[in-house]
């Protein structure tokens, strides 16, 4: 095997040059890499923004910017952060490049269909450029849209909603492309119990993905007409009822964060057994619970709601389902430490990162409980609490494992090996900085300092200032290793085709995989975790 | 769809799924519908009988008639009669085109009486009216642009058979569009009931 053949140095369909190459590619691995880049941009782009707003709060009163400005930056940062980072990182990046190398495929069932999906994504990310130097403003809602604000609010609101419109197509439009190549293009002897967890994860995240969009959809839709037309659908002066909009809207929002945290579990699922040398426990146990996971997590939206004027007995069910989520999601946590319980631990950047997810996600999860429940809900309701908790799973949890996707993947990807310690020193900041950053934040919001507000009284000057200094650190981390990653790609190291003893098929095909994915029909084990050719191989 | 591959099962596994997500898409307008219909059940009743009954039947009458075309247009071109299916194909976006013209004459009726939204009836009236034809502009608005789009991909299979790139071996596209011109029409068999008989 010859780098020759490899993807990036021939194009699918075949003969097309330069730009084309790219732009009109059919080819699910380099529509991976255009989404990465893509993805990332907004990715630093958010943080940065994330790190002003927290330098902001660092002192009392006006630090750098007005309480305007601050509207405007933790719109953009939730906006940017859900849609573009969010939803997306996880399954259009690695999803596309390794669903169908998972499955034995050679490519996604509708080629063109995914190219569309990557044209809706930059189109949309457009859009939302468009609609900051353009109109009256900066959109100033929250990420959340909440009418009737959203619709009386003078900033640009309108387009920034069609963005998210725009990109929640593309979304589903990758979901559908996903579960259509699982059914369709899966290899003849891959039985469901023989496919990997990651590939299963994305499956379940399809599922919710074309569920739930098209309802955030016509609630965008809404907002749309609302400001244009001013029909009143939700302004209670005009008949409407706001707490509609706020029930459609986590109809969509709530899922939305189990098409966050779902992927990143499966990345964890195949990373803890690698560098364990050891099956992963509970296989089937995993794979139901990821499924349980999208059913039950499309059943608790409102959950959000329990101050916003519910029936009690809505409260009551609500909070009942949202209790049931934790049982899939523990069943993961426990089946994670059960795989590393005994293995052959070999320590690396990728299962460093998953120790970190591992903790920070029980945390988030633990948290989740509180706000779970109706009665500590309504005493940290709208508080730090909240934004500390959902950073606690959003970034403790999918960002370290989109993190550690990254650091397992990239010699496959790119087939060059980073270094290490600068990984190592990245990893362990951010993990440092995150805690430094939002357990002040949980401590905050339990004291009542709400969320969105630019200014604080005096007494809770110590935590907005240490949680300030965690930013610092966190952001210092994961850009060290983002650094690290980039500046790998000189190429000094090649990868060898299985560098971390992985069993999944995509560390069957050199690194990068060739054009079509196999040159070879690929063989399929009946257990994708089997560990034991790996353990004798390193014997000798 | 736009699969290079030959598995008929797999396009429409994809286009079926997508339909899915249309329904999803008007479900969450049904279900404004629904709690507004509980909330403000005597007003939408009195909405619903300033509506023209009898446009509206001919319009499902239309459309129904346009989804049989379509259908016997499948099977005309399995059957390998170009000439038939182009025809069926040629009345059903006619029958579109009807449904169109008739749905511009109901609202230039309905905004000449000062019935839209934002409009000094509809504001100064009762709130449960301005939400009943809030509702019915948006809905029916929304589902006239779906005609419109099956309009427009029912002309792009017409194009196709008359090159011959659709075939009796190969129709996919022409399924595909006959299935979106069916949800089409499903959806108005719903929105008929709700907003010109059951109130």
């Amino acid at each position: 095997m010859t780098t020759a053949q490899s993807y990036l140095e021939h194009s699918s369909p075949p003969g097309r040059r330069g730009w084309k190459a790219w732009l009109l590619t059919h080819d699910h691995k380099r529509l991976g890499l255009m989404y990465l880049w893509a993805i990332l941009f907004w990715f630093v782009l958010a943080v940065l923004l994330g790190l002003l707003m927290r330098t902001e709060l660092m002192g009392a009163g006006r630090t750098i910017m007005g309480a305007e400005t601050y509207s405007s930056m933790f719109t953009l940062h939730g906006v940017i952060m859900i849609f573009f980072f969010g939803i997306p990182a996880i399954p259009a990046i690695f999803g596309n490049f390794f669903l169908p190398i998972q499955l034995g495929a050679d490519d996604v069932f509708f080629p063109r269909l995914n190219l569309l999906s990557w044209y809706l994504f930059m189109f949309g990310g457009g859009f939302a450029i468009f609609s900051l130097f353009f109109g009256d403003g900066f959109p100033d809602t929250g990420w959340t849209f909440y009418v009737p604000f959203s619709i009386s609010s003078a900033g640009n609101v309108s387009l920034t909603v069609t963005a998210a419109f725009i990109l929640g197509m593309s979304s589903m439009l990758t979901g559908l492309n996903f579960v259509t190549t699982f059914h369709r293009l899966r290899h003849k002897g891959m039985g469901l119990m023989k496919i990997p967890l990651f590939t299963w994860s994305l499956y379940a995240t399809a599922w919710v993905q074309i569920l739930a969009t098209p309802v955030i959809a016509i609630t965008f839709v809404l907002v749309v007409l609302e400001r244009l037309l001013a029909i009143g659908l939700f302004e209670p002066d005009r008949g409407g009822d706001p707490l509609l909009y706020q029930h459609l809207f986590w109809m969509y929002s709530h899922p939305a964060v189990y098409i966050i945290i779902l992927p990143a579990m499966g990345v964890i699922s195949e990373i803890i057994p690698v560098f364990s040398r050891k099956a992963i426990f509970g296989y089937k146990g995993i794979v139901y619970s990821s499924l349980a996971i999208a059913i039950a997590g499309s059943l608790v939206w409102a959950h959000h709601m329990y101050t916003s004027g519910m029936s009690d007995v809505s409260v009551f069910v609500f909070s009942l389902l949202t209790f049931l989520v934790a049982v899939p999601s523990a069943v993961k946590v426990f089946s994670w430490v059960s795989t590393m319980y005994r293995g052959s631990i070999a320590m690396s950047p990728p299962f460093f990162l998953s120790l970190c997810f591992i903790y920070l996600f029980t945390v988030g999860g633990l948290t989740g409980l509180v706000l779970g429940a109706a009665g500590t809900d309504i005493h940290v309701h709208d508080t730090h609490f909240v934004v500390a908790h959902f950073h606690f799973v959003m970034l403790g949890g999918t960002g370290f494992a989109f993190f550690a996707a990254l650091h397992y993947w990239w010699p496959k990807m790119f087939g060059v090996l980073y270094r290490n310690r600068p990984a190592y020193v990245g990893a362990v900041a951010a993990a440092v900085g995150f805690v430094f950053h939002f357990v002040p934040m949980l401590i905050l919001g339990m004291q009542g300092m709400p969320r969105r507000y630019y200014d604080y009284l005096p007494q809770y000057e110590t935590g907005n200032f240490l949680a300030g200094f965690g930013a610092y650190l966190l952001v210092f981390g994961l850009l060290l290793m983002l650094l690290n990653l980039v500046l790998s790609l000189r190429g000094r190291r090649t990868a060898p085709a299985n560098p971390w003893g992985g069993t999944t098929l995509e560390w069957t095909v050199p690194s990068p995989p060739p054009v079509e994915n196999f040159t070879a029909t690929p063989e399929i084990k009946d257990f994708p975790y089997d560990f034991s050719e790996i353990v004798a191989n390193s014997k000798k | 769809m736009m699969a290079s591959t030959s598995d008929t099962t797999g396009i429409r596994i994809g286009m079926w799924i997508f339909l899915y997500s249309e329904i999803i898409l008007f479900g969450g307008l049904f279900v404004l519908y629904a709690v507004y219909l509980y909330e403000y059940s005597e007003l939408f009743a009195q909405g619903g009988k300033e509506l023209n009954r009898i446009i509206g039947s001919l319009n499902t009458v239309v459309l129904l008639a346009s989804s049989c075309t379509v259908a016997a247009s499948i099977t005309a071109i399995q059957r390998g009669k170009k000439g038939q299916a182009m025809a069926c194909l040629a009345v059903s976006i006619f029958c579109g085109l009807v449904f169109v013209v008739n749905k511009y004459f109901e609202w230039g009726a309905k905004i000449h009486h000062d019935i839209y939204p934002n409009s000094a009836t509809l504001q100064d009236g009762e709130p449960g009216l301005n939400i009943f034809f809030g509702l019915y502009y948006v809905i029916t608005g929304l589902h006239g642009l779906h005609v419109i789009i099956g309009m427009v991909l029912l002309t792009t299979s017409l194009v196709l058979v008359h090159r011959g790139r659709i075939t009796a071996s190969r129709y996919a596209v022409l399924e595909n569009s006959g299935l979106y011109w069916h949800l089409v029409d499903l959806i108005w068999i719903f929105v008929f009931p709700l907003f010109y008989l059951v109130l």
